[in-house]
């Protein structure tokens, strides 16, 4: 027993005493992200070890979902346990922690660091500035604008890969008579209105969806356009099959990576999937950006740092603020993430063919595309979605009573 | 003097009548409060009157909801109680192996809701699920696309809510049926009853009792139901088998919509007090009062 004891001791002294020799330089931060998925997790652990780098303790709280998460990190804040950074989308989500001063300002590093030199494209530092003060850290850029599309499919029956949802819309018959599910869609709330604002943006352009979207233009709304998008959307979903309800995304790519389905609407971390199955952009499958004006929409993660009543917090917050943005950071993280990183200055030379069609298309500013959770509150997304949703699955809900509902959320004040 | 007649045994119940006050009461209290108030994604006091409420009735979501709510309510009320009697009555026909049949039936009700939507979502996938399986049989007449279809998903909650309910029904008839005098069944059968005219007319009404606490126990998971159906179908296709618990859990969560959900549990709080009050109000205390008369 003695000797038992011994071996304990000699286990945990060096520990003990490294522990307190180290505490002078030494930082701990608590993370609260949703990246629990294999790529997902590559990614975040690249921000985790350059932190620990540094000298530092990386505490990482993963959550499943990001709603979820997120209703951790509010929760924890308002219970007076936050912690040091937490994850949300580039969106209005954390408005409300701003407008109630429960965020860390950030404005000291980032006019250090000339973040608002950097950062691309701008409309990034707009989603992170409130009244002249930064408030969030921005670290990457995922698109929805991409149509995934099995080449397989597409030689099979003789046809030219679809590059508009006209296109594709004109070969989807000859795809279900050969026995192929044209669209492969999952039957989830987000999935479908994500894949309906690109239907949306590729038909109506960008101006008259942020007039719409932002401007809340009822006379935009009603001129005629956003119809024929509902019409081209409803158009769309008989293609689909009836397994779609619920599907998680990830099994609806896999349908068209097995060749079961020709195209998916989705966002660019669908490439991750065709990575991990081995197939090779623009041989084995095709990422093409729909419409004749090419968009790439500004979605993506932020990072922001709930106020904490030990003052020493900040610093370590504003360390990892800046660790996040530094360019070689950035250029591991987001190649593992397979998303675009929030300034040009990174080396993307590690991008496949679709990510670089996706670098070279943000360079244009005209190109560059807002969601309508950028100028919108989660009420106001959900209110809007939800219909979009009910449109998909009730062929009973018309074209006319959709519009009416939708004036109803624009004009709501939400 | 009643309220000082059993001082000891509301003594022991304070700390349960303090909890219940503060606990419930007051949340309820604070929900109606918040309900007046525009809050988003923190609860903060700027009040917009009854807005939320407004904007609640507007929903075509939230007539969803009620409406499903309603569906569920009656097919899993009625299904375990009519389903769970058989089972109680077939059980009580002295079979051999009785106890296997009991522990058979009585096993969903062990698995967590949760599991149970997962089992029943995979058996009623159209593409890999039962259809599919009869299909490779032979069978290309079979259909079973009722989780997919907008108008049957409810009723394939409805299923999967009954087959773990109806166990737990059976058991509480089974302890009724096994507390029958046997003199009464040897009345019977000298005054040469039929035996389903016995168990409908001479022993279910002597086991209301049973009934009663079977009733209060599915109706107290039905107005939560929650869980089952974010695992069976997440509220889809669309949101047609959404339930005012979702409603509310959804705006609380992931919609940063805390002001109409407050006023969604308070309009789930008073539908519920208005269908449970009269009910009780008869049942613990009508009854007792005509039964002591």
């Amino acid at each position: 027993m003695k000797k038992f004891f011994s071996i304990l001791l000699t286990l945990f002294l060096p520990l003990s005493f490294t522990n307190v020799s180290k505490a002078a330089g030494h930082m701990e931060a608590e993370v609260i992200h949703w990246w629990t998925s294999g790529g997902e997790q590559a990614a975040i652990s690249q921000f985790a070890e350059a932190w620990q780098e540094m000298g530092n303790t990386w505490i990482d709280t993963a959550i499943t979902g990001g709603d979820n998460a997120r209703g951790t990190t509010v929760n924890r804040i308002i219970g007076g346990n936050p912690p040091t950074a937490a994850q949300f989308n580039i969106s209005k989500q954390f408005v409300d922690l701003v407008e109630q001063g429960l965020l860390q300002s950030l404005e000291e590093v980032a006019s250090a660091e000339g973040w608002r030199d950097f950062i691309y494209p701008p409309e990034l530092i707009e989603t992170c500035e409130f009244e002249g003060e930064f408030y969030c850290v921005p670290v990457n850029i995922h698109s929805w604008q991409w149509m995934w599309i099995n080449n397989d499919v597409y030689k099979q029956v003789g046809l030219p890969v679809p590059q508009t949802f006209e296109e594709f819309l004109a070969g989807a018959p000859t795809i279900q008579d050969a026995g192929i599910i044209p669209l492969a869609l999952g039957g989830q709330g987000w999935q479908e209105s994500g894949m309906f604002d690109v239907v949306a943006s590729s038909i109506m352009g960008f101006p008259l969806m942020q007039s719409i979207y932002r401007d809340k233009d009822v006379d935009a709304f009603r001129d005629g356009r956003f119809e024929s998008v509902l019409n081209t959307f409803r158009e769309l979903n008989t293609f689909t099959d009836e397994g779609s309800p619920g599907r998680l995304w990830n099994d609806t790519t896999a349908m068209v990576i097995e060749g079961k389905a020709a195209m998916q609407v989705m966002g660019d971390w669908a490439r991750g999937e065709f990575a991990v199955a081995g197939k090779e952009a623009m041989v084995d499958y095709s990422c093409v950006i729909p419409g004749k004006e090419k968009y790439v929409a500004l979605g993506g993660d932020v990072f922001v740092f709930p106020k904490n009543d030990d003052p020493k917090v900040k610093d370590v917050q504003l360390a990892m603020a800046s660790m996040m943005v530094n360019p070689t950071v950035q250029a591991k993280f987001n190649n593992a993430k397979g998303s675009l990183p929030m300034r040009l200055d990174v080396d993307t030379s590690a991008a496949d063919a679709c990510m670089q069609m996706g670098l070279d298309l943000i360079q244009n500013p005209d190109a560059i595309m807002r969601e309508s959770d950028d100028w919108n509150t989660p009420a106001f997304t959900s209110a809007w979605d939800d219909i979009i949703s009910e449109f998909r699955n009730d062929p009973n809900y018309t074209v006319a009573q959709v519009m009416d509902d939708l004036e109803g959320v624009l004009t709501s004040g939400l | 003097m009643p309220l000082f007649r059993n001082i000891a045994s509301i003594i022991a119940l304070l700390p349960m009548i303090i909890i219940s006050l503060t606990v419930f009461v007051g949340c309820i209290i604070y929900s109606f409060i918040y309900s007046l108030t525009n809050s988003k994604l923190i609860p903060v006091t700027n009040f917009v009157g009854f807005d939320q409420y407004e904007r609640l009735f507007k929903q075509r979501k939230w007539d969803v909801a009620v409406e499903n709510i309603f569906i569920y309510g009656f097919v899993f009320t009625i299904g375990c109680l009519i389903i769970g009697f058989l089972l109680a009555v077939l059980i009580d026909q002295k079979i051999r192996g009785e106890s296997l049949f009991r522990t058979i039936f009585l096993y969903p009700y062990a698995m967590s809701f949760v599991v149970t939507g997962l089992v029943w979502k995979w058996v009623l996938n159209p593409t890999f699920g039962l259809e599919n399986s009869m299909h490779m049989w032979g069978f290309s007449w079979f259909e079973l696309d009722w989780l997919v279809n907008r108008d049957l998903a409810i009723y394939a909650v409805c299923i999967a809510a009954v087959w773990q309910g109806a166990g737990f029904v059976m058991v509480l008839m089974l302890a009724g049926l096994r507390g029958i005098d046997e003199d009464i069944w040897k009345s019977l059968s000298i005054e040469g009853v039929a035996k389903w005219k016995s168990y409908l007319f001479v022993i279910l009404p002597m086991l209301r009792p049973m009934v009663v606490t079977a009733i209060v126990l599915i109706a107290a998971g039905v107005v939560k139901v929650y869980d089952l159906i974010l695992a069976l179908t997440s509220g889809g296709p669309g949101y047609a088998t959404t339930t005012p618990a979702m409603y509310v859990m959804e705006n609380f969560f992931s919609r940063a919509n805390l002001g109409q959900a407050f006023a969604a549990s308070i309009i789930m709080f008073i539908s519920v007090v208005c269908i449970l009050a009269p009910w009780a109000f008869y049942e613990f205390y009508l009854r007792n009062k005509y039964a002591a008369n």
